[in-house]
């Protein structure tokens, strides 16, 4: 289960030396600037990541278990949209955000009773909350926009620790508790498993159904974090948010070198795919590349990744 | 006579290991040819290399004395060569007859469209040759193992072989179906095609062989008549050393009830009652289908029963679950090690320590130092063959992978233990270290059921020999008067007068 991702380290080197030296002006009162590496561009470039990289930890322990969850994206667009309307309803913050999060994991709890309860497989019972999940989003808001939040709830998004986007420190903070899990204790041991081979876990004693239960609420959980965030940093509750964001989560963790295959894979690729992602679409519009081509590039470097990331895999 | 055909000095390299070195090996139309050797001396490799599925790296391949280079298994194909592997290559979601022309499908003149009634007639000719009814519009899924492996031979024969090699045919197959399959054999001989017989069963070689070649690590070990050989001197050249004794037994006062189980119920069982006790291995006997491994499982609860109840240790047990059972002190190794065992992508060490995580956390983390330690011993112990720890076990051979399962459940502290088919596709020496192992548990105090389809093993090694047939007990023999005899009688439904034990 471990290999050396040196192709995906690699990678994400060339791209990000890459991106200094087209951006770069040489000489004047600097030794050099980089309209790409520096503070202020690369803080707002990870934050705008944040929300992908978040629910890919969710996903990587998904697909790590052979799964997959197509309704991240949607789950975002409902805890968020709950999130704003139970402020405009009188709620405090703290219970709004919490019951958000309450939302999400719902959502994901569902998800996983589906699949293992009636044994649908992930794609179908996923791809039906998805819409369901898009469906109430709209349906709780009439398809509004929800304006006027309490600024200490867009503090959450927009503010700073340490000159440190929140969003980043969540980020950071969930990724390694998540990822030190999953190294480090039975239950991440028993994801592998699940992953490598369901049924010989199941004879070995591992409770294939309440893991993967745990795993799928745990990856609406994480879509919950960042469809509250996503609402705290743009300000408004919107049921559109997050349209389209699973195949974004889900390339980020293949880029990472998450199998989807199952039983492979660790958070810290899930995490550094994400860069890479996230880093290249920053280049490419200070590059100024069309929006048309950045999608033709995009599309070629998840490629290109993934097939680096397997020739140089052992 | 002129070879039909003729490898020589055939020499494969992997990355670290040399997987044939300087290998020739000939074989004559109309005989049976076996290839004899322990798991990782060589043998698929060999018969990859013949198929074109791999490259050799040096050596000749001759055909009727002329020089062929297959690059692909399509190549091996064209001039009259087919493989039927360990594992079976058939479409399970297609019908009989479209898997037996595979590839190789009879088309409406020269437009695309396949001509089914071609296609169902060729089917039913190359069965017909094997003296098998099976419907070719069944699909493959609804058939029996041996079914299929009759399927996996029609394939092979319908393309026109003059040389044909079977990789462990047996494996699946009960008595009968092997005598069938030996039948087949004969058959082919007769119409001077030469076969390749691979087997691990060395009863096998000598019923239907002619001529065998033993290689071992990768090299030639020994060529001669079957005839002029016997099964002492066919190991002494597999292993390199001397075996003493095939089925070591230890003879143990047997202990307290451990294990009973009475009036067990489900769709596939009948009313099933057996008693294990400390110290004591009871074998479990009968034909695939019988009902044992529905036995094992329920006993391990990884199926539901529909009645009766499970005694452990004289107090009435009711687990749900695998792992409820694991915390009673129930084991069970299953059969087919790769589907229902092992872990492939996970190391020896996570391997050994999954079904007794709790015995190497720390808290809520696993403490590795203590999983090393564990898995050292275990890799120790049981002389597992790896590089590390940490090597992932579908780098392993097939005994090795075996004994990890072992580990696994050795670690879990077990008090009754039931082994579904262990020495399936392992060799003799390994096997006879599995054998040492099992004596050694029962020396313990532990109860052990074994299943196995190899009657030779199961009259060697158990106390007693519990005898099932279409779900239900037939009967159970003590060690002194089992027989053969006695135990096919009873598994094919008869009844032999047996002792109250």
């Amino acid at each position: 289960m471990k290999s050396k991702r040196l192709g995906i380290w690699l990678a994400l080197i060339v791209e990000v030396v890459l991106l200094t030296i087209l951006t770069s002006s040489f000489g004047g009162g600097n030794f050099f600037e980089s309209t790409f590496l520096n503070w202020s561009n690369i803080s707002q470039v990870i934050r705008a990541l944040s929300f992908i990289a978040i629910m890919a930890v969710g996903q990587s322990l998904v697909i790590i278990t052979a799964g997959i969850d197509l309704s991240v994206g949607s789950i975002l667009g409902l805890s968020g949209v709950v999130t704003a309307v139970l402020m405009n309803n009188g709620f405090d913050v703290a219970s709004s955000a919490i019951l958000g999060l309450v939302v999400g994991s719902l959502c994901g709890l569902a998800n996983g009773l589906l699949i293992t309860e009636t044994k649908l497989p992930p794609f179908i019972a996923t791809l039906g909350m998805m819409s369901i999940a898009r469906g109430l989003a709209f349906a709780l808001t009439g398809g509004e926009t929800i304006r006027n939040l309490p600024a200490e709830f867009l503090t959450l998004g927009q503010g700073t620790i340490l000159s440190i986007p929140i969003p980043i420190i969540i980020m950071a903070i969930f990724a390694f508790v998540v990822g030190y899990f999953l190294k480090a204790t039975k239950w991440g041991r028993y994801v592998y498993a699940i992953g490598g081979n369901e049924e010989a876990s199941h004879f070995s004693g591992v409770n294939v159904a309440r893991m993967k239960i745990l795993v799928y609420t745990l990856c609406g959980f994480a879509a919950g974090i960042a469809g509250v965030l996503f609402t705290a940093r743009f300000g408004v509750g919107q049921s559109t948010a997050g349209l389209g964001y699973e195949l974004d989560v889900i390339a980020a963790a293949v880029i990472g070198g998450i199998s989807l295959s199952g039983g492979r894979g660790t958070i810290l690729g899930a995490i550094i795919g994400s860069l890479l992602m996230g880093i290249l679409r920053n280049g490419l519009v200070l590059l100024n590349v069309s929006a048309y081509w950045q999608q033709v590039a995009i599309g070629l470097v998840i490629l290109l990744a993934v097939i680096l990331d397997r020739k140089t895999k052992r | 006579m002129i070879p039909l055909l003729q490898m020589q000095n055939i020499r494969k390299q992997y990355p670290g290991v040399l997987a044939l070195s300087d290998v020739s090996f000939d074989l004559r139309g109309g005989e049976v040819h076996c290839l004899v050797g322990e798991n990782g001396a060589g043998k698929s490799t060999l018969m990859k290399v013949l198929s074109g599925a791999i490259k050799k790296d040096g050596g000749s391949i001759l055909i009727d004395r002329k020089e062929v280079d297959f690059h692909s298994p399509a190549d091996s194909q064209r001039v009259g060569i087919g493989m039927i592997y360990q594992e079976f290559k058939l479409v399970p979601e297609l019908t009989v007859a479209e898997n037996i022309l595979l590839g190789n499908e009879p088309t409406k003149g020269k437009s695309p469209f396949v001509d089914y009634p071609k296609m169902h007639e060729i089917s039913r000719n190359a069965l017909a040759q094997l003296g098998e009814e099976i419907p070719t519009t069944a699909v493959v899924s609804s058939l029996s193992v041996a079914q299929r492996q009759i399927v996996e031979i029609a394939k092979a024969i319908s393309k026109k072989v003059r040389i044909l090699a079977m990789d462990e045919p047996s494996a699946a197959l009960t008595e009968n179906e092997l005598k069938n399959l030996f039948t087949v054999i004969r058959r082919l001989k007769a119409e001077d095609v030469g076969i390749i017989y691979i087997s691990h069963r060395l009863e096998e070689i000598f019923e239907i062989g002619d001529r065998l070649t033993v290689l071992r690590d990768g090299k030639f070990i020994h060529s001669c008549n079957v005839a002029e050989s016997d099964r002492r001197s066919l190991v002494r050249w597999m292993v390199g050393r001397e075996l003493e004794q095939e089925y070591p037994k230890v003879e143990l006062q047997r202990g307290d009830e451990i294990l009973r189980v009475e009036s067990i119920n489900s769709k596939l069982l009948d009313n099933i009652n057996l008693t294990v006790h400390r110290g004591e291995i009871v074998g479990l006997a009968g034909l695939v289908g019988a009902g044992r491994s529905e036995l094992a499982r329920i006993i391990f609860s990884a199926d539901p029963k529909e009645g009766g109840s499970i005694y452990l240790n004289r107090k009435e047990i009711h687990p749900h679950s695998p792992r409820e059972a694991i915390d009673l002190g129930i084991g069970l190794l299953t059969e087919d090690r790769n589907k229902y065992g092992l872990i492939m992508q996970m190391n020896v060490r996570e391997n050994i320590s999954l079904s007794n995580l709790r015995d190497v956390v720390k808290g809520l983390f696993i403490n590795r130092t203590k999983e090393n330690s564990v898995a050292d011993k275990f890799t120790n112990e049981l002389r597992i063959k790896t590089p590390s720890i940490d090597q992932e076990v579908e780098n392993l051979s097939g005994g090795n992978r075996q004994k990890v399962v072992l580990a696994r459940w050795l670690f879990t502290k077990s008090k009754l233990l039931i082994f579904d088919e262990p020495t399936v596709g392992i060799d003799v020496g390994v096997k006879y270290e599995i054998y040492n192992l099992i004596n050694q548990l029962a020396k313990d105090g532990i109860g052990v059921i074994v299943i196995s389809s190899d009657l030779p093993e199961l009259l060697g090694i158990s106390d007693r020999i519990a005898v099932m047939w279409e779900g239900k007990l037939t009967g159970i023999l003590s060690r002194a008067e089992a027989t053969q005899e006695k135990v096919m009688t009873l598994a094919t439904g008869g009844t032999v007068e047996v002792s109250n034990v």
